[in-house]
């Protein structure tokens, strides 16, 4: 069977360097840092004390009070990244056969603000149980997309995939191979998290994953730098419109690029440490190639997973000198996450967005916060460090990997 | 108005999200002030809450307009 090809006609990006596509691009060429103190609760106890939030997102400008009362905050992203993307592919929502519509979503976690509310809310009664009839509704993970396709009436497959960070690339490549295989035109895809939360910022503390760098919350998420000491929290969403190209060519569509394949694999080792040796890493990117018909020599860039815990960074590194060999020191290698920290489920998104505006732009974002050289590190890898760099890229990679050892990879072409 | 119907009211206009000169005696939650079946639901318990009394499933089924439920609030309040 003749596989379709798959184009990526829209984009919309809300994220804590910027919280439109436009400003989100603008984040990312001049290095901007999206860290910083808490504002969302009193984080003072907290080991860390500083995330990725969003900056002055007021949902009163998107929804009714009403609306916004039963929406979870990842839900609220969802429907702002994703009416961006729609409305920039020019899509005509009154032409197109909206049961060829599917909108495949991505979340790590889901409504995690809601059930904190709802269970500290039983938590301070008397026994008695007064759950908010919205509860399960608002903070389910599937929730999201369901939104979406309730706002537009969009027909098709609908659901979340949940794979930790690498949630919303396992959303972009099953949205690919639905409509590879011809059961869609076209898929609203990509992901959003809310998780910079009393639970969520707990949580990730207790497992020492996050960056405590309380002297310094700007410069707290550094991708490969020897002082790095783990993640910093983000939130927000990134929406992509992924299109038959017959169907993009049909209606006259504007074409950012080709999402030319997809890899999948798993560690099959740890709930949350790396593979030592990066065996499911290495697989995940040779699986993306093979899917994509490219040879290593093809790609330009790769946008890793990079998060700065002290294990990842070099284990993924690692892995991209062992698929790429002596290719690898060609290739500008970066991770975004040092501006927007890490988005969680919605990392595979933001950072596929990253990856084609580089694309479009000729310019590849900047590892920002980068002082001290590890000497772990390969140092002929050009980790395009503190500065963005100018650079035709035709192929580019991105790379996500969850807890719970999930591993996804995506590969955009340049589209001509 | 009652202590208890501007409550009621209040309670209305901030669920539902709808204009207070809307929330007349008459008014049906579903069939005029735009309520789904989960909000109904969060009505009653915020009558619950505010007013600290109980009303049962079977009795909630019959508060469907603004004035069956201050009616059945200041019944329960007496």
């Amino acid at each position: 069977m003749d596989k379709k090809r798959v184009v990526v006609t829209g984009m919309g990006a809300l994220t804590p360097i910027g919280n439109t596509l436009d400003a989100y691009w603008e984040g990312l060429i001049s290095g901007k840092s999206g860290s910083d103190f808490i504002t969302y609760f009193d984080a003072e106890k907290f080991k860390t004390k500083f995330a990725c939030e969003l900056k002055g997102f007021d949902p009163m400008d998107h929804f009714d009070r009403k609306e916004a009362r039963k929406l979870d905050r990842f839900t609220q992203y969802a429907l702002v990244s994703s009416d961006e993307a729609i409305a920039d592919s020019g899509l005509d929502l009154e032409a197109i056969d909206k049961f060829r519509v599917g909108v495949i979503w991505g979340a790590g976690i889901g409504g995690l603000e809601t059930f904190q509310t709802e269970v500290l809310n039983f938590a301070q009664g008397d026994g008695t149980p007064r759950f908010n009839p919205f509860f399960i509704p608002k903070m389910i993970a599937d929730i999201a997309p369901g939104n979406i396709s309730i706002k537009h009436g969009f027909m098709g497959p609908n659901y979340t995939t949940v794979s930790a960070c690498a949630s919303s690339a396992n959303a972009m490549i099953d949205s690919l191979n639905y409509i590879r295989m011809g059961y869609c035109d076209v898929v609203v895809t990509g992901g959003s998290e809310a998780a910079v939360t009393i639970a969520g910022m707990g949580g990730f503390n207790a497992m020492h994953a996050l960056s405590t760098r309380n002297d310094s919350p700007k410069t707290a998420s550094r991708p490969f730098d020897a002082t790095r000491d783990g993640f910093v929290l983000g939130e927000g969403a990134g929406a992509l419109i992924l299109e038959s190209y017959e169907h993009a060519k049909a209606r006259g569509a504007k074409i950012y690029a080709e999402i030319l394949g997809g890899g999948l694999s798993s560690d099959a080792y740890h709930m949350t440490a790396p593979h030592p040796e990066g065996i499911g890493v290495i697989r995940v990117m040779e699986n993306c190639l093979e899917d994509s018909g490219v040879s290593p020599e093809d790609v330009d860039a790769i946008n890793t997973h990079g998060t700065a815990t002290p294990l990842g960074d070099v284990a993924e590194l690692k892995a991209i000198s062992h698929v790429f060999g002596d290719h690898a020191p060609n290739i500008n290698i970066n991770s975004t996450k040092s501006m927007t920290g890490h988005l969680l489920g919605a990392a595979g998104a933001i950072e596929a967005i990253a990856s084609i505006l580089a694309m479009k732009h000729s310019i590849v974002p900047p590892t920002i916060n980068h002082t001290t050289v590890d000497d772990q590190i390969d140092p002929r890898l050009n980790l395009t460090l503190n500065k963005a760099q100018k650079r035709e890229v035709k192929v580019a990679m991105s790379n996500t990997f969850g807890f719970g050892g999930h591993n996804a990879c995506v590969l955009f072409r340049k589209f001509s | 108005m009652s202590d208890i119907a501007s409550r009621v009211k209040a309670i209305i206009v901030d669920k539902l999200g709808v204009d207070e000169n809307e929330v007349v005696t008459e008014a049906s939650f579903t069939n005029d002030l735009g309520a789904d079946s989960l909000d109904t639901v969060e009505l009653i318990m915020e009558f619950e809450k505010e007013f600290d009394i109980q009303i049962p499933d079977d009795q909630a089924e019959n508060i469907a307009t603004v004035g069956q439920a201050i009616s059945y609030i200041e019944e329960a309040k007496n």
